[in-house]
């Protein structure tokens, strides 16, 4: 069996899947019960100056049926006294030592403030420190989380704070809600930051109700955005995390977070750059008890590769990703249909035919039996058709046969420059 | 089974056993279903249904939530689409067609299109409005489902529209042929209010030829629809036919779904002659007024039995018991004239007939007594012959001629359809079929009415 254990900047679990600060880290009671369910470390819900929540707190977007494709939350950090959150930490220290506590911090945007609440926890046995600048709501318009981290000089000068007085690895949390996240990684790198960890919450309307005309979810009749987790953000989550894992002033570690329900997702976050990754929705979903197939899954995946660490699958995927400007533009693939397997429900024609290229043509054998067939000379390779179509295996994207050499549009725009200052000369 | 029956059939309730057997989805069953439908484009499903309903687009509306636009788009296509979520022969048709019978499981196409229809009837929507008149007049003879289907697309073209019924409500074989527990009353009572709504004046208990002459007819209506369908059950031909406790299987059954239930059939013993959907209905029937024990007999087997799958199944989770090459030989009554048994005979099969099923012959001294307390014939239907003739219209048998291109009979102002003008070997009679017919007739008439429009 494959060695799941990470080490996160010096914090160690006893595998990857932790879960994120949130409502499932809310108490003792919680923490403890997922250990025992098998989770390797727990981000402990902020811990800040006990705030007041409001009623009615989720709502979650369902798709074509399916409960929980987006989930979204207008609760705020703990509503529980310091104290009681501090002793509940040790407690849970004492009793699960080789499990990782994080605790989640945020507090007012001053120097004394942050020594003040880095000193106390510290005093309690957590492993590492998680510096909330992601929540988007209700702390944001007090000066704190997302409003912090959305500024590069913020999260420096924030992240340098913490790092005066704390003695366990800190990671900083960051916000989706910027135009480039790697501005705000590269300042908490700058700051000191032994790991950084993404994303928290997007900002986000889930609805509006048809009867009431009420937002979803609404507060006595009134709506505020919130903060957009769970499937529906996967994408969203991975793209920021490759960015900042290669991005070569970005050289510490990186906590996944972001809409990973299963041991699959995990294992993209890793490849694509992350030591370890959070969970927070599917387990609001499901409950702790998931996290049985996470470790399962994870561990057989790695066991069929022959990997023997899942440290080793960490970042392998990165060098894969790129700009688009380094992509091969002679590269070409066509769609083939196999006639056995297909069902001839016609999804690829018409999504083709309205939408893409024309290509997917509707026919009948000699036997009078309907096929479909792609004009392979006029298919561009988009894709398409095989993410429409609903059986497995009955559209293949092939490889097509080879024209021209690589060339990518940055080596094509160079060579067209060449060729530009070529002609100058000559005429000249 | 037979505890299983006991405990599904009350015997002091009787009500009870003609409940509705299938429950509707639930909501949430409906999302899941609805959800699962890929939505094929130029779907095989639609092309499936004799009435061709856009089955994914009708589909995709119950997963949006538009189900009143659901309903409309099923209803449109078939104007008694609620009589048929309930009772077409789904496996052979619009499931059986279902491009996931290649991958997963097909579509609850039936199931889905009851859940939009009911939607529709609990919610009281009226669905369509009529057409602006155009001055013409059609008389419907019939109000079953092709003649109402027929009313319903013309009042929708703006013709005048009078259906003549024999019975008392409208709706035919939906109304009073198909068993209380696959269809209720009130689901074909909703089918003919929506077609009532379009203003087609429905002249209940009005049997053409009796209470309304031919002749009346056809002097004051421009188009005339013959749609009629069948006849009572025909005569076994068999000594003792005319003792108390012979029932004619469509009467037996529609008895059922005319106010209260007959207390006569409890812990009574029944034979049922004949092995088709009306045979099996008979039996099932028989059971739920509390038979004590109820056989089904017919001269072949199991191979040459008509009656669907599902029906036989259902009729044997009934515990209805199934005598094969069995024939009816004699009915036996007692002196005050009460069926006591029947007398039968063993049959063995011989040489293929014209239809391809092998030929019955009775076996010479396999002659026994079954002791009885009813008989229920369901050995066919014989045609409304009189009729026919009084309209001097051509005919096979009962069977109205009609041109296959304008529908029309041999009185070019006399159209037909439904099971008056279905022959024997044209495969199933099915509800959805004479919809369709009455829907093509519906058409014809307004193509011939837009051809002379022109030509004026």
């Amino acid at each position: 069996m494959a060695d799941l254990r990470t080490n996160l900047a010096g914090i160690k679990s006893p595998n990857p899947f932790w879960l994120a600060s949130a409502p499932p880290t809310n108490s003792g009671y919680q923490v403890q019960r997922a250990f025992e369910a098998g989770w390797g470390g727990a981000v402990w819900k902020t811990l800040g100056d006990p705030i007041l929540n409001v009623s009615s707190r989720f709502a979650a977007v369902s798709f074509n049926g399916q409960r929980v494709a987006g989930f979204n939350n207008i609760e705020l950090i703990t509503d529980r006294p310091l104290d009681v959150n501090l002793k509940e930490i040790y407690e849970t220290k004492k009793r699960f030592p080789n499990h990782a506590i994080i605790a989640s911090l945020m507090v007012e945007p001053k120097q004394e403030k942050w020594h003040e609440i880095v000193k106390r926890v510290e005093d309690v046995g957590v492993d590492g420190l998680e510096l909330n600048f992601g929540c988007p709501h209700g702390m944001a318009e007090r000066g704190m989380g997302s409003a912090s981290g959305q500024v590069p000089a913020l999260v420096e000068r924030q992240t340098y704070w913490a790092k005066e007085v704390a003695k366990t690895p800190v990671i900083v949390k960051l916000t989706p809600n910027i135009t480039d996240i790697t501005a705000t990684a590269e300042a908490a790198c700058n700051g000191g930051a032994d790991a950084i960890s993404m994303i928290n919450t997007i900002n986000s309307l889930m609805g509006v109700d048809l009867d009431s005309w009420n937002t979803i979810p609404h507060v006595a009749g009134k709506g505020a955005h919130g903060g957009y987790c769970g499937p529906a953000v996967k994408p969203i989550a991975l793209n920021m995390v490759a960015e900042c894992a290669r991005h070569p002033r970005i050289n510490v570690p990186i906590s996944g977070i972001g809409g990973i329900s299963n041991w699959k997702d995990a294992v993209e976050f890793m490849l694509m750059g992350a030591t370890g990754v959070q969970v927070c929705t599917a387990a609001m979903h499901h409950g702790f008890r998931i996290v049985e197939d996470m470790i399962e899954g994870l561990s057989h995946y790695l066991d069929s590769k022959g990997i023997a660490s899942v440290s080793d699958i960490i970042g392998k995927s990165v060098p894969r990703f790129s700009d688009w400007g380094n992509l091969d533009l002679n590269y070409n693939i066509v769609a083939q249909i196999n006639k056995d397997v297909c069902i001839n429900c016609n999804k690829c024609h018409i999504a083709c035919e309205d939408t893409s290229h024309q290509c997917i043509d509707m026919l009948t054998d000699e036997n009078g039996k309907s096929y479909l067939k792609v004009r392979e000379e006029d298919c561009v390779g988009c894709n398409l058709c095989s993410i429409v179509c609903p059986v497995d295996g009955a559209i293949d994207m092939v490889e097509a046969t080879r024209e021209l050499a690589p060339m990518t549009w940055n080596e094509r725009q160079a060579a067209l420059s060449g060729v530009a200052e070529f002609k100058a000369d000559i005429i000249k | 089974m037979a505890n299983d029956k006991m405990q599904r059939i009350s015997l002091s309730n009787l009500e009870k056993n003609f409940l509705e057997v299938e429950s509707g989805l639930t909501n949430r069953e409906a999302v899941e279903e609805s959800n699962r439908c890929l939505y094929c484009y130029d779907a095989p499903c639609i092309k499936a249904c004799p009435t061709g309903i856009d089955i994914p687009t009708f589909i995709k509306k119950i997963a949006s939530g538009n189900l009143l636009g659901s309903a409309k788009t099923i209803m449109s296509s078939n104007p008694v689409g609620a009589s048929c979520s309930r009772v077409c022969p789904t496996e052979e048709l619009c499931e059986g067609a279902c491009v996931l019978n290649h991958s997963t499981k097909p579509i609850m196409i039936g199931n889905l299109q009851r859940y939009a229809t009911d939607w529709a009837m609990v919610n009281n929507q009226t669905l369509f409005q009529p057409g602006q008149a155009n001055g013409r007049t059609v008389a419907v003879i019939g109000g079953g489902p092709a003649g109402l289907s027929a009313a319903r697309e013309l009042a929708r073209l703006g013709y005048d529209v009078t259906i003549f019924e024999g019975s008392e409500k409208a709706g035919g074989l939906n109304t009073y042929g198909i068993v209380s527990f696959r269809l209720p009353q009130r689901i074909s009572f909703w089918e003919v209010e929506q077609v009532e709504k379009l203003n087609v004046d429905i002249r209940t208990n009005t049997f053409v030829g009796k209470d309304i002459s031919v002749e009346e007819i056809t002097e004051n209506f421009d188009y005339i629809i013959l749609a009629v369908g069948m006849a009572h059950v025909p005569n076994l031909g068999v000594e003792g036919e005319n003792l108390e406790g012979v029932y004619d299987a469509i009467e037996f059954v529609k008895a059922t779904k005319s106010g209260q239930l007959s207390e006569d059939f409890v812990g009574k013993r029944v034979v049922v002659i004949g092995a088709g959907n009306t045979a099996i209905d008979g039996a099932t029937c028989s059971v739920r007024l509390g038979a004590e024990n109820v056989k089904i007999l017919y001269r072949r087997t199991e191979e040459e039995m008509t009656a669907y799958d599902f029906e036989y199944e259902f009729a044997k989770q009934d515990g209805v018991e199934f005598r094969w090459l069995t024939a009816p030989k004699r009915i036996i009554g007692d002196e005050t004239g009460r069926v006591t048994g029947i007398e039968c005979i063993k049959m063995e099969l011989g040489e293929p007939e014209k239809d391809g099923r092998r030929r019955p012959t009775a076996i010479e001294g396999s002659e026994h007594v079954l002791p009885v307390d009813a008989v229920v014939k369901a050995i066919g239907q014989t045609r409304h012959l009189k009729l026919i003739e009084e309209f001097g219209i051509d005919h096979n048998g009962g069977v109205v001629k009609v041109d296959s291109e304008t529908l029309q009979t041999s009185n070019p102002k006399v159209f037909a359809c439904g099971d008056v003008v279905f022959g024997k070997g044209n495969g199933d009679a099915m509800v959805v079929t004479a919809a369709q017919q009455g829907k093509d007739v519906a058409y014809a008439i307004h193509k011939q009415f837009s051809f002379v429009g022109m030509s004026n």
